[in-house]
């Protein structure tokens, strides 16, 4: 076992933690913040993309003690500060970008960190960026356009469903 | 996975030292090494994260013209800051698997693993880079041995690349459309001394030089050149997702795209 120490949602936390304790474990297992899902635990399906010092990293995919001292943001900390959903999360609720739910954390942190590199993703960027993003429902049109919305913009040339 | 500690030391002369342990082994992005060792294909006790050493990240230009990069630099970082400097570079990093391993994933790690379907060793093969660890200089010619297998010693670590540029290059993959791994990936750069070819993920020898298309692109650098030419299947990876002949084949034609559209 060893101590690590990071910053998660804006509050410092301390463990003692084994080697193998992966991120995701750490965070839903320790902390208790089970929004960020395991969705296949062979970093292909994204459902436990979190933040890590600003960047979005696949959290089975990175062991507890690999962010000492770094700053993560969980889907937890994605709503407004009363509360509310934030404009992608809102932006997903309207346009109905989730069926089960269970990709949708990953999407949501994704989505984020897309936007704050290019904040008027065209379309096939946006694909391009959820490659990593697994949606079991298949409920990939609504979650781009859920995307474009978050961004400000229409979707009239949005491929037919 | 089987238990096992972890380190993380903040300079090459303690993870050198680290690594000298018994059964230790270096842990860069981990972007393959987690998913084995979740697979219990890997039973390190000690894995050394050189994710903490600052010194071996960072892309630049160097004095004589090459470009530098850590050998713990992300391929986000790469895709981003050598885009400027080496465009085809640049283009390769940013479609390495998807945008939070390419956060992860560091250029040391994948030319240390050399997997055969990796993109970055067609690259520094191609590019004639030469790699730099704690203790000496490797030309890319000399570094590949085969799948998996690279001039590494234990415990050795890839401390930086130095890539000569290109006046113009492509990598040009055919993605396996379940992994996003190359298929078949073809990188080309031509150089004022004339023109390499390096092919990923279609050997059963790991990346290889296409030399008779390197001789016959030298000369005239265009698809054209490349008419009728075609490679062995022999050696050629053959699995599910495609026989040898058809990865031979896809070789020839991934570097006629490579070679239209390299610039």
């Amino acid at each position: 076992m060893a101590k690590v120490a990071m910053t998660v949602n804006g509050k410092s936390v301390s463990r003692e933690v084994e080697g193998r304790t992966l991120l995701v474990q750490f965070l839903r297992d320790d902390l208790r913040l089970t929004g960020t899902h395991v969705g296949c635990d062979t970093s292909q399906c994204g459902a436990c993309v979190v933040h890590v010092n600003g960047e979005a990293v696949k959290a089975c995919t990175m062991f507890a003690l690999e962010a000492e001292g770094a700053e993560v943001t969980t889907i937890e900390a994605m709503a407004n500060e009363d509360g509310s959903l934030n404009v992608v999360q809102q932006a997903f609720q309207d346009y109905h970008g989730l069926q089960c739910g269970f990709c949708t954390p990953g999407m949501v942190m994704s989505a984020t960190s897309l936007l704050k590199d290019n904040p008027k993703p065209t379309e096939q960027e946006i694909r391009d960026y959820l490659e990593g993003n697994i949606c079991r429902c298949t409920g990939y049109h609504n979650i781009i356009k859920a995307i474009m919305a978050a961004s400000g913009q229409d979707m009239p040339s949005m491929a037919a469903e | 996975m089987y238990a096992f500690d972890i380190e993380r030391p903040t300079s090459i002369a303690d993870a050198v030292a680290a690594l000298a342990k018994e059964d230790a082994q270096a842990l860069a992005g981990g972007q393959t090494l987690i998913p084995t060792l979740k697979q219990r294909l890997a039973m390190p006790s000690v894995l050394v994260s050189l994710s903490g050493i600052a010194e071996i990240r960072g892309v630049c230009k160097d004095d004589a013209g090459l470009l530098c990069i850590g050998g713990g630099t992300t391929h986000g970082t790469v895709a981003k800051e050598a885009v400027a400097h080496y465009p085809g570079l640049a283009e390769l990093a940013a479609h390495i698997g998807d945008p939070a391993v390419r956060n992860r994933g560091t250029i040391g790690g994948s030319l240390a693993n050399n997997d055969p379907s990796a993109c970055y060793p067609a690259a520094a093969l191609a590019s004639g880079a030469t790699i730099l660890t704690n203790t000496r200089e490797i030309a890319a010619d000399d570094y590949f041995q085969g799948m998996f297998t690279t001039a590494l010693e234990e415990g050795e670590i890839v401390t930086e690349v130095k890539f000569p540029i290109p006046q113009s290059s492509c990598y040009m993959k055919f993605e396996q459309p379940a992994s996003r791994f190359a298929l078949v990936g073809v990188f080309v750069a031509k150089f004022a001394d004339g023109v390499k070819v390096a092919v990923t993920g279609a050997s059963n020898n790991g990346v290889f030089r296409w030399s008779e298309a390197e001789a016959a692109l030298s000369s005239d650098f265009s698809a054209s050149a490349l008419e009728g030419m075609s490679l062995s299947a022999d050696d050629m990876i053959a699995d599910m997702h495609g026989t040898a002949a058809y990865r031979a084949h896809l070789v020839a034609v991934m570097t006629r795209r490579a070679v239209s559209a390299a610039k």
